[in-house]
């Protein structure tokens, strides 16, 4: 019998956890707010979902319910991404300039 | 390009997720690994656009929508203070969470373009998926707005409690594992309306009753629900690096959670069924039978500083809050200038969010060396001439290790007392966030600077160069 793809998926669910557990875990505590500033952009990744909504059904019909969904959602997934990004490129670069004081 | 070639890319940018995560186990990686998760995230958007392979004008408008929102994005990011880190982390999950809501939404309406059957006759499996991280999703964005509003003050961070409340969160709970139960069965687009609707709700719900002081686990917890959220959404794309991604989030943002109730000595389920804070008051008023606390003046205080050899500041929230922290680092430089050593201890829960007070004081330029957790430095404070309390209350409330008639007995304290002398900088004595009295006031050994943080840092300052 054929393993269902979606317990192949559940496997890396599964083990990302895992590896999520361990690499926290790492985190310097002096970092934990970068860290949910990062971990913020990097769920935006759901982007990508966000994409292949507002581009689906390449028919004349652009500005379906779906489509229109799509785009508010790449808004709300952008700000994000740039937003978290940026935020802990400017918080870390300021651990950086006190190490050259030094 | 074929799936299995964009699955493959997926994979790289999940493992640069990780990377980027991992960069964060020390200063001096961390920059690295913020540019590895800004790869990882460049490959997983130009990889979608690629096998969508739809180039026609709905692309313009996907990549104006997208350079609209980082625009958006870039020109809070510049701007925020870093004080206001917890709201804008609030903010920012809120937008994750109602991203997922709305391509959950978008899914269930065009199943087709996403393979995952037809309208009314969708997957069963991922109809299940998608109304997981739909219903999740809602949880987190209507959540992360009664956060944000709580942190900004726009609301009152006291919490508000009703009689029957778990009950209702409770039935709530249920009816939404019910619903999405007889969503599967019926495929009826009602259903799906309603799990949505009643998450929103939830999500809102949760929130209200947890008070001000325990902010900062909330916004741990809500960062791990938009990764559980965007895992779900993951599963309904059959996206690895969504799954990868989210479940990386949803564990640190429940290793968060868990270190901040450690911190404040409090079980996970105390916090989320909430009301602390407000049931306090009534307790306090009984036994604040407070000793007569002695004050002294900034000079004074300035002068013992200069004379001793050793001096550990502790500071929280109330010091950011006055922008007391650039005085506070002219001030050290000045302490280090005369030979004295000064070290900082930082409380689990210090600040607002984790790691809060660790970005207020980097941000002053303090380096990040002079900063020790709270295991690192109890044992030095024995030894320490000078303990200097700035804007901090309850994490040095010596109650919490024998008092146990105390709301925070049993919470790890920075053990302040154990030093020669402690100063305390304070506005009044009005007790703090927590609304607790701190038995420490009235020790022998400590003496409260009454004032504005800065002016009475600026004031030792004056005194320390003369």
């Amino acid at each position: 019998m054929e393993i269902d793809p979606f317990i192949f998926r559940f496997s890396i669910f599964i083990l990302s956890i895992f590896i999520g557990y361990y690499v926290v875990w790492s985190v310097t505590p002096s970092l934990h707010t970068p860290l949910m500033s990062v971990t913020n952009a990097i769920s935006s990744v759901i982007i990508v979902g966000a994409i292949v909504a507002s581009l689906s059904g390449n028919n004349e019909n652009l500005f379906n319910l779906s489509n229109i969904l799509g785009l508010i959602a790449i808004i709300l997934a952008a700000i994000n991404i740039f937003g978290g990004f940026l935020v802990t490129q400017r918080m870390l670069q300021m651990y950086k300039k006190k190490k050259k004081d030094k | 390009m074929s799936a299995n070639l964009s699955a493959i890319f997926y994979l790289i940018s999940g493992v640069l997720f990780i990377l980027a995560l991992k960069g964060l186990s020390s200063p001096k990686t961390s920059r690295q690994g913020n540019v590895f998760g800004i790869i990882g995230m460049i490959i997983a958007i130009v990889v979608t656009i690629l096998s969508v392979g739809n180039f026609s004008t709905g692309l313009i408008y996907v990549l104006m929508f997208l350079l609209l929102g980082g625009a958006i994005g870039a020109f809070i990011a510049f701007k925020i203070p870093m004080t206001a880190m917890p709201e804008l982390v609030a903010g920012f999950h809120s937008l994750v969470g109602l991203a997922a809501v709305f391509v959950a939404i978008s899914a269930f309406l065009k199943p087709e373009v996403f393979n995952l059957g037809m309208p009314g006759n969708i997957k069963i499996v991922s109809l299940i998926e998608m109304s997981i991280g739909a219903s999740i999703g809602a949880i987190t964005f209507s959540g992360s707005v009664i956060a944000f509003l709580k942190l900004q003050g726009i609301m009152s961070g006291s919490p508000i409690t009703f009689k029957g409340q778990h009950f209702i969160n409770a039935l709530i709970g249920i009816s939404i594992i019910v619903l999405i139960y007889y969503l599967c069965v019926t495929q009826l687009p009602n259903l799906f309306w309603l799990i949505i609707l009643l998450s929103f709700l939830i999500g809102l719900l949760l929130i209200i009753p947890i008070g001000g002081a325990d902010m900062p686990v909330v916004i741990s917890m809500l960062n791990s629900y938009s990764g559980w959220a965007a895992a779900g959404i993951g599963f309904t794309l059959e996206n690895t690096a969504l799954i990868i991604t989210g479940a990386l989030v949803g564990s640190s943002g429940a290793i968060l959670s868990y270190i901040m109730c450690k911190g404040m000595n409090r079980s996970f389920f105390n916090v989320i069924l909430g009301g602390w804070g407000g049931t306090d008051k009534t307790l306090d008023t009984k036994n604040s039978e407070q000793r007569p606390v002695k004050s002294g003046n900034a000079e004074d205080a300035a002068f013992l500083m200069k004379n001793a050899s050793s001096i550990i500041i502790v500071p929280g929230y109330g010091m950011a809050v006055a922008q007391a922290q650039h005085s506070l680092k002219e001030m050290v430089d000045t302490l280090k200038n005369n030979g004295i050593k000064v070290a900082y201890a930082i409380h689990p829960v210090a600040g607002r969010m984790p790691g809060h007070m660790n970005v207020l004081l980097a941000e002053a330029n303090i380096s990040y060396d002079k900063l020790f957790d709270m295991d690192e430095i109890n044992d030095d404070f024995a030894c320490t001439d000078v303990a200097l309390i700035i804007g901090a209350n309850d994490v040095v409330n010596p109650a919490a290790r024998h008092d146990e008639s105390s709301p925070i007995y049993g919470m790890p304290i920075l053990n302040v007392d154990q030093a020669k002398t402690t100063f305390v900088l304070k506005r009044s004595m009005n007790p703090g966030f927590a609304g607790i009295s701190n038995e420490l006031f009235g020790y022998d050994n400590n003496y409260m600077v009454f004032g504005d943080a800065k002016a009475t840092v600026s004031q030792f300052v004056e005194t320390l160069k003369e």
